[in-house]
């Protein structure tokens, strides 16, 4: 199929960009987004001009790299999809489509639509963890039965890859949904509750300072994560946040 | 270090306010339509009834009391959600985006409760003057019951047309709010549970259908028939 | 042959470990703050070493090329990591697991460095529990356990088909509270380019911040790499884009050997290739074997009817399927070892056999196991005369909970459903047992500098079975390197910071610097990629599953051909001082260029068949890997002298005490 694609190129961090066009064709329906993508840049690198530049490594969708926002969504058309995910077959012969990068003051753009998303990097460090160190005499596995359930739940909020599209999706670029989800985690777990009310107020502080929105609840951000992580962790971190402001 | 401004400044307390008020805000809703219901009724029932429920509502102590509480939810509201929340959030992404497609993911309500609130708000301020306003400062002229006369008032205002049409927008406009706001406002404060969250949603959405429907229905009922 | 000394401890094999553990020297907590380390990678290995040698107290720098170090590779594993708990009362052992390693890994691997992976197995699960990881748990609340290929004992640990997610998700914080302390000083979107010894020592690295193209100096008293394997020296594999082997080639370019560079990997399940812009082949775990059946068509005639779509798959009557692995090996059946699985594949494409339109694919059918399961719940639910329509919905509702997840990602990527009809998959490269060579305290032979996880060579021998790389990574970070690194620190509490104004520092980057900008004036006129494909290609054909003498020769002309076109007439566009992903790929396919003359030599020196490694030239009657271990019971060590083919052969003898060397057999 033949493509015409709208690609928002920028420099540096500091250049100014703006959308450009291109024209690609011979796009099989089997490729994936990146591998059209790949076509693109050696066409242009063929040209002699510079390639686009953007963020891939596993092209499995588990390594959270990916992240265009792509026809007005983050990572495309397709729900539960990451970007390398995504098919042509989603698209049709003639379409014009229009790529961007994240757009939030928390995800400045360094180059085209690669954006730094450290950000996200500094929430956890501020106390997405457990304190233990590495010990060869930890506690036995098992000597904690956890309900599966709960466990379950816990996993559920873990497959967070850390991508932005939550970010990318919300109106107000607000980060509840990834904070949310390494909050529950470990709120969900015995092994979180030592440091729990500590970790919330910490993570969430460090949230505020980075610059990311309110949460106005939408529910963007749960529809258009590749994981599909539910909003019901944004209630419990409010929840946990609210008990922890109050008595801590 | 970060315990100490938590419930103040962080923007999970903003929001824990703005859903606290909005909630005070909407069980205020219930008394004050269940007062205007009144009007409903024949004329020599409603005007005595409504002249003396507007009496009860300014001068009993306790009610005094939590008008003020009102009166501050309005004005907190309205500040920290579009003063405060609305302009971070607009800086939240100093660039939009191109080409974008909001729909796919989310309701247009939710995505607008600045835009909605703000209408209210302008609505309210017209909706005082009007009432607030002229009950208070003003003497009002003695109707049924021996009481100044709030029915003739109310009355008099519906039968303009375009004074009864402003308030049925605004409350189509208040529905909308509602729409979100209602089930947005217990997720703020994580009043979630697998077994109770669907039964508040379907309440809030019957709620925000009802009430600002039954609030319409008084000046429509009132301009018909005068 | 004095380089090689694999340091291995006296005593009796279970006592080794503990032995050398309070044997080495340590460094006391005072000392630890005046040393920095380094360490190249945030994957498992990377990540919990980092992680735990800044509990310990050291300084650490931790360098990783993507955008955090939460996304280093490890992330993509899916089936699990096997730990000798024996919660499944099974008979599991330490004993079990390391005799289940070294014989999976075709007698090829360090009997001591096996046994004391399989020792620190159960601490690693203990560790990561602590640290808040969501494994899979029974209605008891206890962990769950499954089992994969090779073995007979359930000891694989997991979290639905994330493991290697949850695993490096829990390191990753790990890290990130170090971070937070300042104890770990995190370059994120840094690449190693260089290693910088000074007075015969590891003392730092070269790095490219790869935002603003600078060139760093970072020095330390010693250097860690964990940054993976290569396999994406074929081009096309299940490693993502950005795995490459520059630190651990650099390093080799040093002076550190690298050993048995030609044992890969090939896993039998992956989705096949569609096209020529195909950039990456995607992987389906292992545990669809369990359930799935391997199948070709018996005729060459369906065969062919199939491929031009004359035929489906559904249509074809059992007498007329072949399923190739349940008639060569009754005993192990579709769960025999990968490599065995990979081999057979490839057997029956080449033989005309394969189904897509490439030839390439052979199908792994579920029907069977959908109708199973569906009678299995049609009597538990007790259904009258249940129709079989009824039975397949039955059935396919316990595969989707077995499987879900990834029949998903098939159905994503192939937009066909495998509920209805066969999965085709077609092997692929997916991890690399060679790698730098280490001594029993994972030193290289570059004093300082240490190798762990799939960067260095030691556990896996010529085949890795499946859930053990994950042991193995964050066995070497959390439990092993963080001891063993201080038997060489211990001589540093009086070096004092490492400066980088020395002239080592200066001319490994200008030597760096010289490479990149003559990649960018070459101004040539092809694209990286083309380069990086042929290379590919001439690996997977000749230095793939199969390989013979003629066809190695070839490779090795081939490939320098390819290098030496290269650098006449590569095209990397941009400038050094700015993010240039192109001038990223370069660098790197520069170093699989010379790779991949080495891997095709090892190749061709090792004339025994074994594990990953097949030699056409040896093998049974019944076509199966057929090792000698009279001439190749040693581990290759290759030192570069300069020009990959001239590379100087070391051998570190093998030695098996506990376990007897015996031809494998899963039939």
């Amino acid at each position: 199929m033949k493509l015409t694609l709208k690609i928002w190129r920028q420099k540096n961090a500091t250049a100014q960009g703006k959308m450009e066009t291109y024209q690609v064709s011979d796009i099989s329906e089997h490729m994936s987004f990146l591998e059209m993508m790949d076509v693109l840049n050696e066409q242009l690198i063929a040209e002699g001009k510079e390639p686009v530049a953007f963020d891939h490594d596993c092209r499995e969708g588990i390594c959270g790299s990916c992240s265009m926002y792509i026809n007005g969504q983050p990572h495309g058309p397709r729900q539960a999809t990451t970007t390398c995910q995504l098919h042509m077959r989603e698209f049709n012969d003639g379409d014009t489509i229009y790529i961007e990068p994240w757009r939030a003051k928390a995800f400045p753009v360094m180059k085209d639509l690669v954006v730094d998303r450290s950000a996200f990097d500094r929430i956890i460090q501020s106390g997405g963890y457990v304190s233990v160190n590495t010990s060869g005499n930890t506690l036995d596995a098992n000597a904690i039965p956890i309900p599966k359930e709960d466990a379950d739940e816990a996993f559920n909020a873990a497959t967070c890859i850390g991508c932005g599209a939550c970010v990318a999706a919300c109106k107000n670029a607000s980060a509840m949904l990834f904070v949310s989800a390494k909050v529950s985690q470990l709120s969900l777990l015995p092994q979180g509750q030592v440091e729990r009310k500590e970790r919330v107020l910490n993570m969430v502080d460090q949230m505020d300072k980075e610059g990311f929105g309110n949460c106005t609840n939408t529910g963007a951000c749960s529809v258009e994560c590749p994981k599909e992580i539910s909003l019901e962790n944004i209630a419990r971190m409010n929840r946990d946040y609210l008990a922890a402001s109050v008595t801590k | 270090m970060a315990a100490k401004s938590a419930l103040l400044k962080s923007s999970l307390a903003k929001k824990y306010w703005m859903s606290l008020t909005g909630l005070f805000l909407i069980l205020f809703l219930i008394t004050h339509l269940a007062g205007n219901l009144v009007l409903l009724q024949a004329p020599e029932v409603a005007a005595p009834a409504f002249n003396e429920y507007t009496e009860f509502m300014t001068t009993f102590p306790l009610i005094k009391i939590i008008s003020y509480v009102l009166y501050f939810s309005i004005l907190f509201h309205a500040v920290d959600g579009i003063l405060i929340l609305s302009r971070e959030n607009r800086n939240a992404r100093p660039i939009q985006y191109a080409h974008s497609k909001p729909q796919n993911n989310s309701i247009w309500a939710s995505r607008n409760m600045g835009v909605l609130g703000t209408a209210i708000l302008v609505f309210i301020v017209l909706h005082m003057a009007n009432f607030w306003f002229k009950y208070k400062f003003t003497e009002l002229p003695m109707g049924a019951g021996d009481l100044p006369d709030m029915y003739g008032l109310v009355v008099a205002s519906f039968q303009e047309g375009w004074y009864s049409a402003i308030y049925v927008v605004s409350m189509i406009i208040l529905g909308f709010h509602l729409w979100h706001g209602f089930e947005s406002s217990f997720q703020t404060l994580g009043l979630n549970h697998k077994k109770y969250t669907p039964v508040i949603k379907v309440i809030g959405k019957v709620y925000s259908v009802v009430v600002p429907a039954l609030f319409a229905i008084i000046p429509i009922y009132l301009f018909l028939n005068s | 042959m004095t380089k090689l000394d694999s340091k291995i401890p006296e005593g009796p094999i279970a006592q080794k470990w503990e032995h050398h553990k309070s044997s080495i020297n340590v460094v006391s907590p005072a000392n630890k703050r005046l040393i920095d380390v380094i360490v190249v990678g945030s994957g498992l290995a990377g990540a919990s070493a980092a992680a735990s040698l800044a509990e310990m107290g050291y300084n650490v720098k931790n360098f990783c090329f993507q955008d955090s170090p939460r996304r280093a590779h490890s992330i993509a594993a899916q089936g699990g990591i096997n730990a000798a708990k024996n919660y499944q009362n099974d008979g599991d052992s330490v004993y079990r697991l390391f005799y289940d390693t070294v014989k999976g890994g075709d007698y090829r691997a360090r009997e001591a460095n096996v046994y004391r992976l399989a020792e620190v197995s159960a601490n690693i699960i203990d560790q990561c529990v602590a640290q808040g990881v969501p494994f899979a748990r029974e209605y008891g609340g206890l962990l769950d356990n499954r089992s994969f290929g090779g073995v007979l004992v359930s000891r694989t640990f997991y979290a639905k088909g994330q493991t290697g997610q949850q695993l490096l998700l829990g390191a990753y914080s790990a890290m990130s509270r170090q971070i937070n302390k300042g104890k770990i000083k995190m370059y994120n979107r840094h690449e190693m380019l260089d290693l910088v010894l000074v007075d015969g020592k590891a003392r730092g690295i070269i790095a490219r911040n790869l935002v603003t193209g600078e060139i760093e100096r970072h020095g330390a008293h010693a250097v860690v790499l964990a940054s993976g394997g290569y396999g994406n020296v074929f081009f096309l594999s299940t490693n993502a884009m950005g795995s490459n082997v520059t630190a651990a080639w650099r390093a080799h370019r040093r002076g550190a050997f690298f050993a048995n560079p030609c044992f890969t990997q090939i896993h039998p399940t992956c989705m096949p290739r569609s096209g020529d812009y195909q950039s990456k082949l995607t992987l389906m775990s292992e545990s669809l074997r369990n359930d799935g059946r391997i199948w070709v068509p018996k005729e060459e005639e369906d065969a062919q009817a199939i491929r031009e779509g004359r035929l489906k798959p559904t249509d074809l009557p059992e007498e007329k399927r072949d399923y190739y692995l349940e008639r060569r090996y009754p005993a192990f059946g579709n769960l025999v070892p990968r490599d065995v699985a990979s081999r057979a594949a490839k057997e029956r494409c080449d033989a005309g056999y394969g189904v897509n339109k490439t030839g390439e694919a052979v199908y792994l059918d579920f029907s069977s196991a959908i109708m199973r399961y569906g009678r299995e719940q049609a009597t538990v639910q007790k259904l009258d005369n249940p129709t079989d329509d009824q039975i397949r919905a039955l059935g396919e509702k316990v595969v989707a909970s077995k499987y879900g997840n990834l029949f998903e990602m098939y159905e994503k990527i192939n937009a066909e459903n495998p509920y209805k009809t066969p999965m085709m998959i077609y092997p692929a490269v997916h991890y690399t047992m060679g790698g730098l060579w280490v001594d029993y305290n994972l030193m290289t032979t570059i004093p300082g500098c240490f190798a762990a996880g799939e960067a260095n060579f030691s556990d896996h021998g010529a085949n890795r079975l499946g859930a053990s790389a994950l042991m193995q990574g964050l066995a070497d970070g959390y439990f092993v390197l963080p001891y063993t690194i201080g038997d060489f620190l211990s001589h540093d509490i009086r070096t004092g910071p490492i400066s980088t104004d020395s002239p080592e520092f200066e001319q490994a980057e200008k030597d760096v610097r010289q490479h990149l900008e003559s990649l960018l004036n070459n101004k040539g006129s092809k694209s990286v990629d083309y380069f990086h494909k042929r290379l590919g290609k001439v690996m997977w054909d000749k230095v793939g599953m199969s390989r013979n003498e003629q066809g190695l020769k070839e490779a090795l002309d081939e490939i320098r051909q390819i290098r030496e076109e290269f650098y006449k007439d590569v095209f990397v566009p941009g400038s050094l001082d700015e993010l240039n992903p192109e001038l990223e790929k370069a660098s790197r396919v520069a170093d699989f260029l010379e790779l991949g003359e080495l891997f095709a030599k090892d190749a061709l020196e090792r004339t025994e068949s074994c594990g990953g490694h097949f030699r056409e030239e040896s093998q049974t009657e019944e076509g199966e890997a057929l090792r000698d271990d009279e001439n190749f019971t040693f581990v290759s060590a290759w030192e570069w002298t300069g020009d990959p083919r001239e590379s100087k052969l070391h051998k570190e003898e093998l030695v098996f005490n506990d376990i007897e060397l015996k031809q494998r057999s899963y039939k």
